[in-house]
């Protein structure tokens, strides 16, 4: 934390009682008035339908981290999920059963702004359709408090695309934002080649980072891999946050992409959501990420 | 079912003067179906041009292997022809990059390359 604690970062600590993640690669000055500061909560790769020894608490994982949001001493603006929000499944009914019920079980948090990504476990078997229907656009933008927020597909077509339609979408709405302006993505893969032999890219990624490299002050959040990643192509940051389903390994770092083992001794370890602080004077963000009680 | 060229890809031969005769094209069949590809290895020799001729059973599947820079889809009902010379021994994986179902995470296989 800074020097000094704010009302804000108090009631986090109070509320989180846990580790707080604070690098000054993503930190910038302590200079901004703190009412201009705002927070928001990243959710991602729920799974829900998913069962199997990974996790044997997937009924309530993701009811856990609802609950310890709602227990969040001062509630963020807002709450994004980024993507995967149900398991795979070649039934049509049946993926509309899941993207029910989890719309239900979403439906819990008090806060009532809640911004959808997809992931392609949701998008990919049908180009978006059920997800649309329950979840509406994969592709929008909002403004919040002085920061341009964009929410990018990447998964709707089965190839990990963006595809030329949307990237053209993209640099023109990119194109009418102030240069002051902090932007933040949200997406789901990530948008440059983490580690491509797992499928941890998107393809036509290398194009949506030029478009993206026009501006300034941008910063990306995503999902998709299971885990926490911070890295930096070129000014613009990424950051990948961790899974309410199961952890997936370090990129490269076994043989095969096979979820990390569950752990009795340690219940829902790697698991977990972010909270991030923004400030839109600064372009900053700290991040804070919370893991799931047993 | 006329056989499609999707990709071809000829990776650079080094050392191999101009007037040394190419030896023949080698075909190796490989079919991809949920979540699986078959054969799972396939050992290649340096030097020896091979066509990779890819045929998906069920559905839209892909073919990439990141650490050459080949891709392709392959696609149901139809032929999909990769071309390449492996210029060095090694091991390469190569995986379905087209989201195909509960188990696509793990359709993977790989090349053997010998010298
Ligand atoms: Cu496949």
């Amino acid at each position: 934390m800074g020097p000094t604690i704010s009302r804000r970062d108090f009631a986090r600590l109070s509320a989180f009682g846990g580790a707080v993640f604070a690098s000054g690669l993503w930190r910038g000055a302590e200079a901004a008035t703190p009412a201009e500061e705002f927070y928001f909560v990243q959710l991602s790769d729920l799974h829900w339908g998913f069962e199997g020894p990974p996790n044997p608490e997937a009924k309530t994982t993701l009811r856990r981290a609802i609950a310890a949001v709602n227990a969040m001493a001062s509630p963020p603006d807002f709450v994004v999920f980024t993507g995967d929000l149900t398991h795979t499944t070649d039934d049509d009914a049946e993926r509309r059963r899941r993207m029910a019920e989890v719309k239900a079980i979403i439906a819990d948090l008090n806060v009532k702004d809640v911004k959808f990504l997809a992931g392609e476990h949701d998008a990919s078997l049908d180009w978006g359709a059920a997800f649309k229907e329950y979840f509406g656009a994969t592709h929008y933008t909002f403004d919040h408090k002085g920061v341009h927020f964009i929410a990018l597909d990447n998964v709707s077509d089965p190839g990990g695309k963006i595809g030329q339609e949307q990237l053209d979408w993209l640099a023109a709405d990119l194109a009418r934002q102030p240069k002051a302006k902090p932007v933040v993505v949200l997406t789901h893969r990530p948008l440059f080649d983490l580690y491509p032999q797992w499928d941890w890219a998107t393809r036509d990624g290398a194009a949506a980072i030029e478009i993206l490299l026009t501006h300034p002050k941008v910063t990306v959040f995503y999902g998709h891999i299971h885990q926490e990643n911070h890295f930096m192509t070129g000014p613009i940051a990424h950051h990948s946050a961790k899974s309410l389903i199961f952890a997936l390994p370090a990129p490269g770092s076994t043989p095969k992409r096979t979820p990390v083992a569950w752990d009795p001794a340690e219940p829902f370890r790697g698991l977990g959501y972010r909270s991030i602080e923004a400030d839109p004077k600064t372009a900053a963000y700290e991040l804070t990420e919370v893991g799931i009680k047993a | 079912m006329k056989p499609a060229i999707i990709a071809a890809a000829l990776l650079c031969l080094l050392g191999v003067a101009a007037s040394a005769a190419i030896p023949p094209e080698r075909h190796v069949a490989i079919k991809a179906t949920r979540f699986f590809y078959s054969p799972a290895r396939i050992v290649l020799k340096t030097g020896q041009p091979v066509v990779l001729e890819l045929t998906a059973l069920d559905r839209l599947h892909g073919f990439d292997i990141p650490e050459l820079h080949i891709r392709a889809d392959i696609l149901p009902g139809q032929v999909t022809e990769v071309r390449l010379t492996p210029a060095k021994a090694g091991t390469y994986e190569f995986h379905c990059d087209n989201f195909c179902g509960s188990g696509h995470e793990t359709m993977a296989a790989k090349i053997v390359v010998e010298d």
